[in-house]
């Protein structure tokens, strides 16, 4: 979603976008946010530049906002990042909420139980150094 | 409280267990705003999508997981 309308959307990607993806057409929709209102919303509209910052927001099958990142327009985000977190909340919520994802967790890592064994010895469970592997 | 990875914080935290999301809360407190663990605002607009121009709403994707960015604009080169 950006302030531009959908028809410079349409410009775009048929003019550079469709050349850049091996698809050929962008996967989801391109939103148009005029005037920024929806930017304006989620806290990432920038009045003075008349544009949505990089914002990015998971959001839950109920709708719910699980969490998000905003960054200034020079640095682009991480895309396997953004993976790695819809993955974690969705075993998380698979589970419904038994299981929680430590730091660094991708699928198939340490998932951590929550409860009162759990409690001083999530050490005897989780390594730190898995957050980094 | 269910047990989680809640903290036991001067503020309610969301049960939905995960650890440090980044509190980015933008100026203005006045304005409804986004939180963690609260519903996104709904919104409709007009949209690009498969070669045509449709209509998008947020509730539309009610039941689904959604990854909801946003972007400075098009042709900008990051």
């Amino acid at each position: 979603m950006s302030v531009d309308s959908a028809f410079v959307h349409k410009v775009w990607t048929d003019n550079e976008l469709s050349k850049m993806i091996t698809a050929g057409k962008v996967p989801f929709p391109m939103l148009s946010d005029g005037g920024g209102k929806v930017g304006e919303m989620y806290g990432v509209y920038d009045e003075d530049a008349g544009v949505d910052v990089r914002g990015r927001f998971l959001i839950d099958p109920d709708g719910t906002v699980v969490g998000f990142e905003v960054l200034t327009p020079p640095v682009g985000r991480n895309v396997l990042e953004t993976l790695r977190q819809v993955q974690a909340f969705q075993h998380v919520r698979a589970t419904k909420g038994a299981e929680v994802c430590p730091s660094g967790w991708k699928p198939g890592k340490t998932v951590l139980k929550p409860g009162p064994d759990l409690v001083s010895n999530v050490w005897k469970n989780w390594k730190v150094k898995e957050a980094f592997e | 409280m269910e047990v989680g990875c809640s903290r036991p914080a001067h503020d309610s935290v969301d049960s939905a267990a995960k650890p440090s999301v980044e509190k980015t809360e933008p100026k203005k407190e006045t304005k409804p705003m986004v939180r963690i663990g609260k519903k996104a605002p709904d919104f409709a607009v007009s949209a690009y999508k498969d070669g045509g121009f449709t209509e998008v709403k947020l509730s539309d994707y009610l039941g689904k997981w959604v990854v909801l960015c946003f972007y400075p604009g098009d042709f900008t080169f990051v």
